[in-house]
């Protein structure tokens, strides 16, 4: 039974769509949710206006975080773009690097080698991995249940530790640049990963019995925070949050990449499009993850080239072009938009992440109505990253 | 919802009874893994400052600086980088690029200091403690940034060359250029150690952008034989090329010769420019060679009334009459010869200064004299009974192939020598063999071992196709005459070592191992020196000597103050320290006439 609000002392529209709130009347109280709050998504805020303790009003608010990426970009050669872009998300910076790299490669004409991109999608999909395994955790923690995130914060580190003994760094990998990725898999990595992964199976299985059936969690987040259906297309909504509501979004199946045309999966698909059924979403996508990178590792070369000849990259110039490059993150649809304009650096770049839609527009949208204990658990439960929001 | 909710919660009580997860002492128990990009190592030694590193950081956290442990040299700027910790990313773009892979990465990633200016730091020189780390990231062998190889350069099969004089090399098409100009990093290390200091790097953009009247204009700012450089220059800079280290060097001479060829004669002057209003100073320069033609170029500019002396009937020196044209061709010459001769030069062929004209004259018609006069004469080896009519001065030989002089072609023709101009001569009688009698017979004896032989390899092992036999450690020993009193023969004693242990030459040989090299010819190329009766009595006295040569300042004024030299004279043989000097004693003569 979705929740129903009883809307009736709440403000009206005024003639220009504003709502009509009065501060001085009493009945309301601003409420800011963040910069710096635990309850926030990272680096944003909310500007809440309360009724009691309901929320009617909440305007989103960036910047905190503003690093201008894009611009830096337009003022680096295409080389020295590479390193900054897995800065744009800190949590999963795989993606950027893939979009990156795969839209310099098609807008230079570069085939990249096979082994190359298996070696890419198991990096993403490790990626994956881990920002849901954080999601799990800040889903948990945002309806009081901190230490579920202490267990998958644990296991995370134990894949931080595959990515670094594969890439050579923990957080910002810098792996995958344009022409393919830097090395081949280290000595007896596959066995290492096995136990790494099931390491996080178990703990996924401690985390269903503890937070998925538990009757608080269920209680604070079955009917809440429903996305509509007619919200998905004029939302942009993507992802996990689109799947959860029954609708196939995955751009891994809808126009596969890499190597996902040679992987068996299906995408994972909820009905109720409400809090819980989102985190369960991302749960079987997570334990989908683990099974696709076990795919990958039996099935990839054992050997072959991981780069494709460059020109020199200190003055590599890119002909001309414009080129749109997709890929199902751990949040949704990833996007890079890159402009070429015949010189050796990118024209303009932009980065379409979803947290962009997700945690902007959406949640202005959904966060009226909702009590305030469970505005967390809502941000929590778009699973977005504001460092994304602003590159 | 169910009954199983309100109970599953409580397993995670079970965590109460697991260990720790975390480390208890990650300072020591936690050692980076095996590609970990931790903090920067520099081999000093295989370092050549190159500062590729610096270009590719796109954080500014690499600068270049001078070092007290590293030395500036050819092929080594004498810079190391400087890396600030409070720039860097740690991507190891600068590891990946280095063109020595000198710069690595080791594991260690804790580094606790007080002083925050100590973490700006250049790796190999401030020792750190982690500089014997053997694990961290190195560039993985299938990952390079820079293409290895050089593009090839097309050439003639060495059955068809031997069959003419026309020019081996084909040069490069505008593609093949572009790929070989795309390898430069324009690190700028060939800049200082080419004599002439041509703008290396920025002609090999100029080649990149397909913006070739740019690249000429750059040329000719260094170097007015930048046609016979862009085929027969010893190329320094490419034994300096920063691309050598971990591949081929980039072919620079051959992307010389690429703009050359692209850009049409008519055009050269456009580009060069004009000349500075007329000083009404007048030069003389004896030699119409590389260096005293340099010298005119630069002074005509000037607005100086250059008149250039020339004993022979063509200019050019030792380009045109020791080069055979198989490698630089007549045209090519003419064109840097003609170029020079259009801003107004003056030419007096066919006069010999100390026969036709006296220094004295020079001295009283001109504000400045300039002695370039080459190298012309052969050493000889003076080898019992090499005073025979049939032993010949390699240098003798190439001027009368030039001049087409007729001489008796030898049918078996021995060389005495290792050199370019030893290759120069057998190339070219074996051409001549192969066109009068159908068939090569030349033989090179040389006392060092063919991997040292002074001749550019290209050389040796195109001579070695075109069936020139090749006998190393041969010291010469004697030429061989039979009772006809004709050349039979050239004896030579096997090379056991060539210099004493201070460097001096004092060749030891092995007599028991003698071979007699059948010939009808010897010819010796084992060397130049210069005439200089010239000069005459009285201002071969006044004049300082310095072993043999005539010594001149830095600049290359003589000891007498109106008097320079300049050249293969002073510092040959090779044609581009001679342009390098023209170009020094041209702005010497400058200096001296107008302040």
């Amino acid at each position: 039974m979705a929740y129903q609000p009883d809307r009736s002392q709440y403000p009206q529209p005024g003639s220009d769509g504003k709502l009509d709130i009065d501060l001085k009347s009493g009945k309301y109280l601003k409420l800011w949710q963040g910069p710096q709050h635990p309850g926030i998504t990272g680096n944003m805020s909310v500007e809440l206006t309360v009724c009691g303790d309901e929320v009617v009003e909440g305007i989103t608010h960036v910047g905190y975080l503003h690093r201008g990426f894009e611009k830096l970009m337009e003022r680096r050669t295409f080389i020295q773009c590479f390193p900054i872009v897995c800065r744009i998300c800190v949590p999963e910076p795989d993606f950027n690097e893939y979009c990156y790299a795969a839209a310099v490669e098609e807008l230079a004409g570069i085939e990249i080698p096979q082994q190359a991109k298996w070696i890419r999608a198991l990096i993403l999909e490790m990626g994956r991995i881990n920002s849901y395994l954080m999601y799990v955790g800040g889903q948990a923690g945002s309806f009081g249940m901190g230490v579920i995130g202490q267990w998958t914060t644990y296991v995370r580190d134990l894949m931080l530790d595959r990515f670094e003994e594969l890439t050579g760094a923990r957080i910002y990998h810098m792996f995958i640049l344009p022409g393919g990725v830097r090395d081949s898999l280290p000595e007896g990595f596959a066995q290492r990963m096995e136990g790494t992964l099931c390491e996080i199976e178990k703990t996924m299985q401690d985390v269903y019995d503890a937070m998925y059936c538990n009757a608080v969690y269920k209680k604070r987040s079955v009917g809440v925070g429903v996305i509509d259906l007619d919200l998905m297309d004029s939302y942009g909504v993507t992802g996990p949050n689109a799947r959860a509501a029954g609708v196939a979004k995955d751009v891994r199946k809808d126009q596969p990449y890499l190597v996902y045309s040679e992987l068996e999966f299906e995408a994972i698909l909820g009905v109720d499009s409400d809090i819980y059924t989102r985190s369960d979403v991302r749960r079987r996508d997570l334990l989908q993850s683990v099974d696709l990178v076990r795919q990958i590792l039996v099935k990839m070369p054992k050997e072959g080239s991981i780069m494709t000849k460059l020109p020199n990259v200190l003055h590599w110039k890119i002909p001309r072009g414009e080129t749109y490059i997709r890929g199902e993150c751990s949040r949704g649809e990833y996007g890079y938009y890159l402009v070429t304009d015949g010189s050796a650096y990118p024209r303009r770049v932009n980065v379409r992440g979803p947290s962009y839609t997700h945690a902007m527009s959406l949640l202005e949208r959904m966060i009226v109505n909702l009590n305030i204990a469970d505005v967390a658990g809502l941000m929590v439960s778009l699973h977005t990253y504001p460092p994304e929001i602003e590159r | 919802m169910s009954i199983k909710d309100l109970f599953s919660p409580f397993t995670a009580w079970k965590y109460v009874l697991k260990d720790p997860v975390t480390i208890p002492d990650p300072l020591n128990d936690r050692p980076g893994s095996a590609r970990y990009r931790g903090f920067h190592k520099n081999d000093n030694e295989t370092c050549i400052g190159c500062g590729t590193c610096e270009t590719i950081c796109q954080n500014g956290a690499i600068d270049m600086l001078p070092v007290n442990e590293a030395e500036t040299k050819e092929g080594d700027s004498g810079l190391r980088p400087r890396i600030d910790y409070g720039r860097c990313c740690w991507c190891a773009l600068c590891v990946d690029v280095c063109m020595t892979g000198s710069l690595t990465m080791s594991n260690e990633y804790k580094w606790v200091e007080s002083d925050p200016d100590a973490f700006r730091f250049t790796p190999g020189i401030d020792k750190k403690f982690w500089d014997n780390t053997e694990l961290g990231y190195q560039r993985p062998d299938d990952h390079r940034l820079m293409a290895p190889e050089r593009i090839a350069m097309g050439e003639m099969e060495a059955e068809d060359r031997i069959n003419s004089f026309t020019e081996i090399v084909d040069g490069y098409s505008i593609e093949q250029a572009k790929l070989e100009a795309d390898r430069c990093v324009s690190c700028g290390i060939c800049i200082a150690t080419c004599p002439t200091h041509m703008s290396i790097p920025d002609y090999i953009e100029a080649v990149r952008d397909g913006d070739y009247e740019r690249g000429l204009k750059l040329l000719y700012e260094t170097n007015p034989f930048s046609n016979v450089c862009g085929r027969v220059c010893t190329r320094k800079c490419e034994d300096s090329c920063a691309s050598r280290h971990e591949g081929e060097p980039i072919a620079i001479r051959w992307l010389k010769r690429h703009i050359i060829d692209q850009v049409p004669f008519e055009k050269y002057r456009e580009i060069i420019g004009e000349s500075e209003p007329s000083t009404g100073k007048k030069i003389a320069i004896i030699g119409a060679g590389p260096a005293g033609l340099t010298t005119a170029f630069d002074l005509v500019r000037k607005g100086h009334d250059v008149t250039v002396y020339e004993a022979k009937a063509a200019a050019g020196g030792m380009t045109r009459y020791g080069i055979p044209e198989y490698r630089l061709p007549y045209d090519a010459l003419d064109k840097d010869i003609e170029l020079i001769v259009s801003l107004g030069v003056k030419i007096v062929y066919n006069t010999r200064i100390g026969a036709d004209i006296s220094m004295q004259k020079l001295q009283d018609d001109f504000d400045a004299v300039l002695l370039a006069i080459g190298l012309q004469e052969g050493r000889q080896t003076r080898i019992p009974q090499s005073e025979h009519e049939k032993v010949y001065r390699a240098v003798d030989l190439l001027d009368k192939i030039t001049a087409g002089e007729n001489f008796d072609l030898p049918h078996c023709a021995v060389v005495i020598g290792g050199g370019n101009v030893a290759m120069d001569i057998a190339r070219s009688l074996a051409r001549l063999q192969k066109q009068q009698y159908g068939q090569v017979d030349v033989i090179v004896t040389a006392m060092e071992e063919q991997q040292h032989f002074m001749a550019d390899p290209d050389e040796i092992k195109e001579s070695l196709e075109e069936g020139i036999v090749i006998r190393d450690q041969c010291g010469p020993q004697g030429c061989e005459i039979d009772q006809s009193g004709k050349l039979i023969g050239l004896k030579t004693w096997k090379v056991l070592s060539i210099f004493d242990k201070d460097h001096r030459f004092s060749p030891q040989y092995d007599d028991s191992d003698e071979v007699i090299h059948a010939c009808d010819t010897v010819i010796e190329a084992i060397g130049q020196f210069s005439d200089t009766s010239l000069l005459g009595n009285k201002l071969t006295e006044q004049l300082e000597w310095d072993r043999g040569r005539i010594k001149i300042a830095y600049d290359g004024q003589t000891s007498v103050d109106w008097l320079w030299s300049a050249g293969d004279c002073v510092s040959g043989p090779d044609v581009v320290h001679a342009v390098a000097d023209g170009h020094r004693v041209a702005n010497s003569i400058h200096s001296y006439l107008t302040v």
